[in-house]
């Protein structure tokens, strides 16, 4: 069960200076990236805010969720329908109406979803998520299978002057990274809040929470509603990035992604996630990348690469990266670490 | 609607929900007794349903190709549990929703590499292709009342294996309490082994019989698994007559939502799940 699997919430020195050395790479980055190179680690930065708002939920709070995608891609749409055919619009107010659109859809969904636990609501997760593929996959007035392109970057500016220009790769790069930082800090704060300590809590006894008073029920429908919301943040600069948004992004195979990428990193602590989104993105690139060998494009069988890629870390990685660095470096003190967990 | 309009959408949905319990029967019971969350079950319809195409387009027989098909997907079913799930009864359901996730990308990938990417038709056999005349204009293909007639058979045959036989009685006892069915020197391995190669078996003959109605495409599985899903919230996980109950229902609302509400039929059933969610959080047939 999650609440058995060793937790690694407070992060090892090593495992700090290593996170400081990939900020300052990432700073450094778009000197030296090429404009395609750019582009691509602003998205697996996208993904890393993604996998970081699972992490809250599938890490913190024990609740594996099946559907997370159904939030990330919601914002996105609602980008794409605030944004008018002929002109871009601000930032300040698409950004939070694609945020609240997100999270409404958390809030009602979550209502029905937390009152389930482990395989239903794995089960019920991503039934809902398929549920919200399904309204925008078969309505034409939707986009339907084809998506929708979203025509601008949103602007954004105080009083007439552009504060950045987020048609520029490099700006919105650097935005993205700001915005993932904000995000981590924030994640980090809440974990050792009275509000994180409680999840923490929920995941590793329900019942026990439950009888010292706390009302679980409302603590899972506000780490579902913001986890859903901080999905939201993500799709919509995914919408940014790319111009275009289609219902594949709130398929189940990106949820899964999702998953993978926490459990990748090691989980329950956000780090794990950013390491995760980036280590799986990057596979994922070499494996479609994979050059022609004997006449076989190896490259084109993706899948069967990927798919072998997940079962083998399942079986042999289950901590992931992080477990597999804290057990390198802290040595001693990861025992020390997984009996609190 | 007329009655036989409405007669025609009443088997349909029959049909519909019978297929969908010969899946959710199987995704059930391995679930309750083994504890284990398959994604890949839908790639099971699948390899079934690939089976039918391949095995009809060599030997022209269908009964054969079921035979021989369900024959195969038993025997992968026990190598698939030999070698991987058995690992996993005892693992966190996050490592099973990954490992079966992973699955399903290998099996679409072998299918694509022996089968192709194209759309293929199945045959309906020579002895099953008449329908039956309803009104003037309306019938009502016989095949399709072969369908419903095997599911009605298998889930016969399966409610008197579980609750009539000595197995069925160790199966029982293994989901009641696993470790006193082991003390009692029953061989729980070799039962969550069968368990598993009778819910693959099941989902393979529901893929071979829906082939010649709904042809045979890659992905075809995850649809047919997200309503298994439902299915089995609706009825509750480990209860086989939960499952039947709401796979008929799940029919229903769905083969009559398309005619009567067209707009939002995609989504009513998910409605139907969640009411029963606020209503029973654990399905109507926990057990």
């Amino acid at each position: 069960m999650s609440a058995a699997r060793a937790h690694l919430e407070r992060l090892p020195t090593g495992v700090r200076v290593a996170l400081v050395l990939g900020l300052l790479a990432l700073l450094a980055f778009p000197l030296v990236g090429s404009d395609f190179y750019t582009q691509m680690v602003t998205r697996m930065m996208i993904l890393a805010i993604f996998a970081m708002s699972l992490d809250l939920l599938q890490g913190v709070s024990g609740l594996v969720s099946l559907g997370h995608a159904a939030y990330f891609g919601l914002a996105g749409y609602a980008l794409a329908f605030l944004m008018p055919q002929n002109e871009a619009a601000s930032i300040w107010w698409t950004l939070p109406l694609s945020l609240l659109a997100s999270g409404l859809a958390a809030l009602v969904i979550g209502f029905f979803v937390v009152r389930t636990h482990g395989i239903y609501f794995i089960m019920v997760t991503m039934a809902f998520a398929q549920m919200v593929f399904y309204l925008f996959f078969d309505n034409k007035a939707l986009g339907g299978s084809d998506g929708l392109y979203i025509n601008f970057r949103p602007t954004v500016a105080i009083g007439g002057t552009t504060l950045l220009d987020l048609d520029n790769r490099v700006v919105l790069y650097y935005l993205t990274l700001f915005l993932l930082l904000a995000v981590f800090v924030f994640l980090r704060r809440l974990l050792w809040s009275p509000f994180g300590r409680t999840l923490a809590g929920i995941r590793v006894n329900e019942h026990r929470m439950r009888a010292m008073g706390f009302g679980t029920f409302a603590y899972k429908l506000s780490a579902f509603t913001l986890a859903g919301t901080l999905a939201g943040l993500a799709g919509y600069l995914w919408g940014v990035q790319s111009g275009y948004i289609n219902p594949e992004l709130m398929g189940f195979h990106m949820s899964a992604h999702a998953i993978m990428m926490v459990i990748l990193g090691g989980m329950g602590n956000f780090a794990g996630a950013i390491v995760g989104a980036f280590s799986f993105e990057y596979v994922l690139h070499l494996l479609k990348d994979l050059p022609t060998v004997g006449g076989v494009n190896l490259g084109k069988h993706w899948q069967l690469w990927m798919g072998s890629f997940i079962v083998l870390v399942v079986f042999f990685a289950p901590r992931g990266v992080l477990g597999i660095v804290q057990r390198l470096t802290a040595g001693k003190s990861a025992g020390k670490d997984d009996s609190h967990g | 609607m007329d009655f036989a309009t409405f007669l025609i959408q009443l088997l349909n949905s029959v049909q519909y929900g019978l297929l969908l319990f010969m899946l959710a029967a199987g995704l059930t019971l391995i679930f309750g007794i083994m504890g284990v969350v398959n994604l890949a079950h839908g790639s099971f319809y699948m390899l079934g349903a690939y089976l039918a195409y391949a095995l009809t387009a060599r030997w022209g027989s269908l009964t054969l190709a079921i035979l021989a098909g369900v024959a195969l997907a038993i025997v992968f079913g026990l190598l698939l549990e030999r070698l991987l799930f058995r690992h996993f009864y005892d693992r966190d359901h996050l490592d099973q929703v990954l490992l079966t996730f992973g699955l399903i990308y290998i099996f679409e990938e072998l299918r694509s590499l022996l089968w192709g990417d194209d759309v293929h038709g199945v045959q309906v056999p020579a002895l099953l292709a008449a329908s039956i005349p309803l009104t003037e204009n309306q019938s009502y293909p016989v095949y399709r009342i072969f369908m419903a007639g095997v599911c009605i058979l298998l889930a016969l045959g399966l409610y008197l294996l579980i609750s009539k036989t000595r197995l069925g009685m160790k199966i029982r006892a293994g989901a009641f309490n696993r470790d006193m069915t082991e003390a009692l020197g029953i061989n729980i391995r070799r039962i969550h082994a069968v368990v598993f190669a009778l819910g693959v078996g099941l989902a393979a003959v529901a893929g071979i019989i829906a082939a010649p109605v709904s042809s045979v495409y890659p992905n075809m599985g995850s649809q047919v698994l997200i309503m298994c899903f439902v299915v089995v919230v609706i009825g509750g996980i480990g209860s086989v007559r939960g499952a039947l109950i709401a796979a008929l229902l799940v029919g229903l609302v769905d083969t009559f939502g398309k005619v009567l509400l067209p707009q939002v039929a995609g989504m009513l059933v998910y409605m139907l799940m969640a009411a029963v969610l606020l209503w029973r959080p654990e399905g109507l047939f926990k057990q």
